[in-house]
């Protein structure tokens, strides 16, 4: 691990502020992701702003029938959480179906969303990777790519987003709350955080330098049925190969793309009264493999019509 | 950097690297090496301990980041001289062969059932409403983030199932 400094935050405002005055500074909360990388110096910040005991850790009630989860609550206590139980049994659902007991009890909503790809290249510091370093090219693309990316892919980058808890969040439709380093807040829709690859993958998120995740916001649950299911080598503490959030009328899918990824088109062909196999087979138009992920393809054209059966209570 | 942290009751000041890990505070600062290192990286367990009561990797966590907590480690839940009932169990149901996973599956077995006793869900659970009961399914899912590479496995289910009062 490289050396660096360290502060804990006094307060959001605090911290920002030394985010954005402080050169190749970095936020850390549950830290499960990034001291990973940290040892493997693929993140190597010169200084680290402890944020995880900042007030941001209730979850409340919202005035329309919503909650605001605050961004430094773990995943254990969102999963656990009486209200998301009841009213959004997909989140609960897909942060357990993500991890192992003792990262969920330490990872938090905010740095659950900014986790890093899985993608074997991106962590090899041997091999070339656009995202680790830009310019090196892809070792994906022509290499050992099963894990890789079938929607909104590029020549630069075919890495998935690693979130279970995202693509539920994508499903129903939470907003991010923010605070920037000018101590501005702001709120927009989950599909705007993540970026896709394009040219630039070291890019992640539409967040500007500094910015800090103080909570989710999520609307009342939609109308329907509510399921997450995730696909995966094996049964438990393993990342998905294909999953699908389901809530009312509204599909993500995850480990499919470089964002947790809104099946727009498959929701337009269900509303119109499509079933929901010819739903996925309109989203999948735009599906690309790269050789050892074709098996996707399939997998999402099988599991996705299963969940919208599961959720509308038609057969599991 | 320094810090304080109450390990196994005991409040100890450290003076550390801000890249010394909780886990190599406890080995290598504090000398208490019941918990281990295998992987270093979140995927084994091996280096589980409470913090605040509550399970984690110790590997994965900054000990500068624990100013204040509270830190059981293995040698804090019992040893030689007095055993905790799920040691005790771990030995009568033979839930071990080299030993070396065992600290963290019995410190994470203890922060698994307080989070049964709390009905906080897993994905085996279906009824996310419901009261949850501690069935194999239930448990083998819940342990999941700790690996035992000699495969005693059965006999780990069996010894947790012993101490947490139902028939193995």
């Amino acid at each position: 691990m490289r050396a660096f400094t360290y502060e804990r935050a006094e307060s959001a405002h605090g911290a920002v502020k030394a985010a954005s005055e402080t050169p190749n500074a970095k936020f850390i909360a549950g830290g499960t992701n990034l001291l990973d990388l940290m040892k493997l110096e693929i993140e190597a910040p010169a200084h680290l702003i402890d944020v995880g005991r900042l007030p941001l850790a209730q979850i409340e009630d919202t005035a329309d029938g919503g909650l605001r989860i605050g961004s430094m609550t773990t995943n254990s206590h969102v999963a656990a959480d009486a209200r998301v139980r009841s009213r959004y049994p997909v989140l609960t659902q897909a942060i357990v179906a993500g991890g192992s007991g003792q990262l969920r009890n330490k990872a938090t909503t905010g740095g659950n969303l900014l986790q890093r790809t899985r993608c074997a290249y991106f962590y090899d510091t041997a091999k070339p990777c656009n995202k680790r370093v830009p310019g090196s090219g892809c070792g994906a693309l022509e290499g050992l790519n099963r894990n890789s990316a079938i929607f909104g892919t590029s020549h630069a980058c075919i890495a998935t987003h690693a979130s279970d808890m995202a693509v539920a969040l994508a499903a129903l439709g939470a907003g991010v709350e923010t605070l920037s380093p000018s101590g501005e807040a702001r709120t927009f829709p989950i599909l705007e955080l993540h970026r896709l690859p394009g040219e630039t993958p070291h890019i992640e998120t539409h967040l500007i330098p500094g910015e800090l995740i103080t909570a989710i916001v999520l609307p009342p649950p939609p109308k329907g049925g509510q399921v997450y299911r995730k696909v995966r080598d094996r049964a438990s503490y393993a990342a998905g190969l294909v999953s699908v959030a389901v809530a009312g009328g509204n599909i993500a899918l995850g480990a499919v793309a470089h964002k947790p990824w809104r099946a727009v088109d498959a929701e337009a062909a269900l509303a119109s009264g499509a079933s929901p196999a010819e739903a996925i087979a309109a989203e999948l138009n735009q599906a690309r493999e790269n050789g050892d992920n074709a098996f996707k393809i399939n997998l999402v054209r099988r599991l996705v019509p299963a969940a919208i059966d599961q959720a509308n209570g038609r057969g599991a | 950097m320094r810090t304080t942290i109450t390990v196994n009751g005991e409040a100890r000041a450290l003076d550390v690297d801000p890249r010394t890990t909780l886990l190599d505070a406890l080995r290598e600062t504090l000398g208490l090496t019941g918990s281990k290192k295998g992987c270093d990286h979140g995927q084994c367990g091996a280096c589980t301990v409470l913090l605040n009561g509550v399970r984690i990797n110790s590997c994965l966590s900054l000990a500068v980041m624990h100013d204040g907590d509270a830190v059981t480690t293995i040698e804090g839940v019992g040893g030689v001289e007095k055993l905790h009932p799920l040691q005790t169990a771990f030995l009568t149901e033979d839930a071990f062969q080299c030993g070396y996973c065992t600290p963290g599956q019995i410190c994470s077995a203890l922060g698994m059932l307080s989070e049964v006793a709390e009905n906080w869900p897993s994905q085996e659970t279906a009824d996310l409403t419901g009261k949850i009961a501690l069935t194999d399914d239930e448990l083998r899912e819940r342990m999941s983030g700790n690996i035992c590479r000699c495969s005693a496995y059965p006999q780990i289910v069996a010894a947790i199932k012993s101490y947490a009062g139902e028939p193995a």
